[in-house]
């Protein structure tokens, strides 16, 4: 999924300080599943804000979810809505504040959290980031593991020389990720596919390639 | 020696059988030319070779490139290190043509330390090739005279390839097969970590003995002087992947107020004398941190001089 974190509140506040009448539109994506953006974290921020707001008796600020808030048809929902609010606090990840002012040009729309990564939940109430979306995904070559999205310098052929005790030279809390990758690799005897040397990638795939775009054409019409 | 990859100083020297030895000269974190020549200064004569740091630890400094043709103008042989955390292949590829045109004839390949550590901890990593990549670059640029997308190139660069090696990083097992990846990549010489744990380096070029490494490529042993226990203290505690046992902060300690130092090269020299011996090391990189004025000294109670002429 995609996990994101709160913005804080003092930020958000600033952000809609001219508005009188605010919409906070949560998302039953990814967002609720790490507990930022859905129909009660948009029902709480709300709430926050009209009580911060509380000597301005003629503040509105209301909440509405989304069943998803990347896909234009649960965007339109908001047609009827979205008429009656001067701004727009979107708890999606990155897509959903762009997919709603593109589809609401004369709205204000402000993003109400940081998207931060794709990952998973590795322990109740933390999540892990697992993949770079380089567009090409070699996990396989690694025992499972991504060090594009999981070393610190995403080495092909690591680990660098900062590997100490099983952590990362960037920090004593994050995992050496070649560590992990070598101990796995070597438990299985498949040393001799560690030590071929696997060239340059090709990052045309990536984000280095521009900005992305996927057709499924039996879909297009 | 017609059939020279690169015809460095360094590398007439190893191929010659001579045991080799190598110095390091960090750049002014500013222009300031006559820093880097006082450096120079200090090393000339004393080393084969002098490696000049790419931003070492992530901090800004007078590039890598243009301190080693400070050097080269001094009469020093530089061997130019260059850290894939800053440039992507383009701007690699470019700077070791510009490095050879202008003489740079060593090469020294590394990832390069996180920008977390350093002074622009803000700023975006880049990445695009990792360290044994980039050692296979530099070797496919001068053996195959390609550039990394296969285009030829008109005139190639051959420069004398070097790597590092951490034999204390972990893990400690895997570490002898890195160094045989560096090597199959194209690595024509190592310079290891600092030595500080000499039981820990005896097993791990033991390991890289038996593997037959050593006969592929030149291992150079490093080594930097411990100036105070302090320094001892920071290396211990605070520099990733460096590993000095209490027993060496404990002689530091016990030579007694203003005598540290001094034990601190005595060490060093012992080093030096031991790895002369050490089956599978072919020299010495000395990292006089910042104390590039004690190398004349160091050197000679070491027995490294006179350096041979090849």
């Amino acid at each position: 999924m995609i996990v994101a974190e709160p913005k804080p509140v003092s930020e958000i506040l600033d952000m809609v300080k001219d508005a009188g009448r605010v919409l906070i539109v949560g998302c039953k994506g990814c967002v609720t599943v790490c507990n930022v953006g859905g129909a009660k974290e948009a029902a709480v921020l709300a709430s926050t804000l009209r009580i911060a707001r509380r000597n301005d008796k003629s503040f509105i600020a209301d909440s509405h979810t989304l069943e998803r808030q990347c896909d234009p048809e649960y965007i339109n929902e908001l047609e009827e809505l979205i008429e009656s609010y001067d701004a727009v606090v979107s708890l999606a990840c990155g897509v959903g504040p762009q997919f709603i002012a593109e589809r609401y040009p004369s709205t204000r729309v402000y993003p109400g959290v940081n998207t931060r990564f794709m990952g998973g939940a590795v322990e109740h109430g933390v999540w892990s980031e697992r993949c770079a979306g380089c567009g090409t995904c070699v996990v396989h070559y690694f025992g499972g593991v991504c060090p594009i999205a999981r070393c610190s310098k995403s080495l092909m052929n690591g680990p660098c020389g900062g590997s100490t005790n099983g952590k990362c030279e960037i920090s004593k809390d994050v995992d050496c990720i070649w560590d992990i990758i070598v101990k796995k690799m070597m438990e299985q005897q498949r040393t001799d596919e560690l030590i071929e040397f696997k060239p340059p990638k090709s990052w045309v795939t990536a984000r280095d390639g521009g900005p992305r775009k996927m057709i499924k054409e039996e879909l297009v019409k | 020696m017609s059939d020279l990859k690169a015809g460095s100083n360094l590398e007439k020297v190893l191929r010659a059988g001579h045991f080799a030895f190598t110095g390091e000269c960090g750049p002014p974190q500013g222009a300031d030319v006559e820093a880097v020549r006082k450096k120079a200064a200090h090393l000339k004569g004393c080393v084969d070779a002098v490696n000049i740091t790419d931003n070492q630890t992530a901090v800004v400094r007078m590039s890598s490139w243009a301190a080693s043709l400070i050097l080269l103008q001094e009469g020093v042989e530089p061997n130019f290190q260059m850290v894939c955390r800053d440039r992507n292949r383009l701007a690699m590829q470019s700077d070791i043509l510009g490095a050879y045109a202008h003489g740079i004839r060593n090469m020294l390949c590394l990832s390069g330390d996180h920008q977390k550590f350093g002074n622009h901890p803000e700023s975006k990593n880049v990445f695009d090739i990792d360290s044994i990549q980039l050692v296979n670059m530099v070797k496919t640029m001068r053996d195959e005279g390609t550039f990394l997308n296969g285009q030829e190139i008109e005139t190639a660069p051959r420069l004398f390839i070097g790597a590092a090696c951490n034999p204390f990083a972990d893990p400690f097992d895997y570490r002898p097969y890195r160094l045989a990846k560096k090597i199959a990549a194209g690595a024509d010489f190592v310079q290891t970590q600092c030595i500080y744990n000499m039981d820990k380096f005896r097993e791990f070029m033991k390991r890289v003995v038996d593997m037959g490494l050593h006969e592929k490529c030149s291992i150079l042993a490093g080594v930097t002087p411990m100036k105070s226990v302090g320094m001892a203290r920071y290396m211990a505690k605070q520099v990733p992947g460096m590993d000095v046992p209490d027993s060496l902060i404990k002689r530091l300690q016990g030579a007694g107020k203003g005598n540290v130092a001094e034990e601190g090269i005595r060490f060093a020299i012992e080093q030096i004398e031991e790895f002369k011996a050490m089956e599978g090391v072919s020299g010495v990189h000395l990292m006089a941190i910042e104390w590039e004025h004690r190398v004349p000294e160091i050197s000679e109670r070491a027995g490294m001089l006179p350096r041979p002429e090849v």
